[in-house]
């Protein structure tokens, strides 16, 4: 490698001029998905907190959640803990060196992924083949369906991005072009879209439940 | 910062066993007694305090990043705390305090 692609080498893994150290003591890359995640986080919060708006100022809100898509909601969170264990073993292949597995494990996570859109797309069309829509449901206050689709469809956004990225950083980590550093890039961002799913089964799925 | 194939899978497993329990506990709850907001924030949160710190690794890197991520945003969450006295001002339609 000759010395001015270790200078840029240098200068991508650390995120700052070669004089300087990375403030953390981990790649720019990385600190770069950490701030993203918060912001992300941020970002969630806000939605959720204007769903909660929305749900308190409502004198009519639905409770509309049958016994099976309760648990339905938990088959969803134990693939989605599931994958985040799965692109552990990705993480933890790739430090070795072993593509193939690294490969492997990525390919299962994103089919998992896929898996968990397919389930939530079924609550969906449920919900919808009942009357839901944006802005009207059979049952009461009409913002249900738009707090509903928002919040899981920019979860679900999420998960197919996440399945996307880790499709593609499997085959590029396969065939050597991408580095054990973006495979752990990927791994943050899939457990924060297993963390965000922590606090959407509770706040829409549970506390909207028929009772 | 974090390595996690130096750590131990054995803590993975059971942070991975806890997740899903807190899950399993979560549904099991609201369904026998009724949904409560604030156990089921409380159990929501511990539950991505462990997913965090051993799935993301955060508690393997250095304190100064956990001090520059995690207070800012919990910050940012309480302060959006601020809605709820307008919200249910609105349930019945008072107007604002003169």
């Amino acid at each position: 490698m000759s010395e001015a692609n270790l200078v840029l080498d240098h200068v991508e893994e650390h995120g700052a001029g070669v004089m300087e150290q990375s403030p953390f003591a981990i790649p720019s890359s990385k600190l770069v998905m950490w701030l993203f995640i918060i912001s992300d986080a941020c970002t969630f919060g806000a939605i959720l907190f204007a769903y909660g708006y929305i749900r308190n100022s409502a004198a009519d809100w639905p409770l509309v959640f049958e016994s099976a898509s309760i648990w339905n909601s938990l088959l969803m969170t134990a693939i989605l803990v599931s994958t985040s264990l799965t692109v552990l073993f990705a993480l933890k292949a790739a430090q070795s060196n072993d593509r193939a597995g690294a490969f492997r494990w990525t390919m299962i996570t994103a089919a998992g992924g896929v898996l968990f859109t397919l389930l939530h797309l079924r609550e969906w069309m449920g919900l919808i083949h009942e009357g839901v829509r944006l802005f009207q449901n059979p049952w009461g206050a009409p913002m249900f369906g738009a707090c509903f689709f928002s919040i899981t469809g920019l979860h679900m956004a999420h998960v197919m991005g996440g399945v996307i990225a880790l499709v593609v950083v499997g085959l590029g980590y396969r065939s050597g072009k991408y580095a054990t550093r973006h495979v752990e890039i990927w791994s943050l961002y899939w457990h924060f879209v297993d963390l965000v799913w922590m606090f959407v089964v509770p706040l829409v799925y549970l506390l909207n439940m028929k009772r | 910062m974090s390595n996690p194939s130096t750590g131990s899978m054995k803590t993975t497993y059971i942070v991975y066993g806890a997740i899903l329990a807190i899950a399993v506990i979560q549904i099991v709850a609201a369904i026998a007694m009724g949904p409560s907001l604030g156990r089921m924030l409380i159990l929501a949160a511990i539950q991505a305090y462990l997913a965090v710190m051993f799935f993301m690794h955060l508690r393997d890197e250095k304190s100064t990043l956990r001090l520059a991520l995690i207070p800012g945003t919990i910050f940012v969450l309480v302060m959006m705390n601020m809605i709820w006295a307008d919200s249910f001002r609105l349930i019945s339609l008072r107007p604002f305090a003169k």
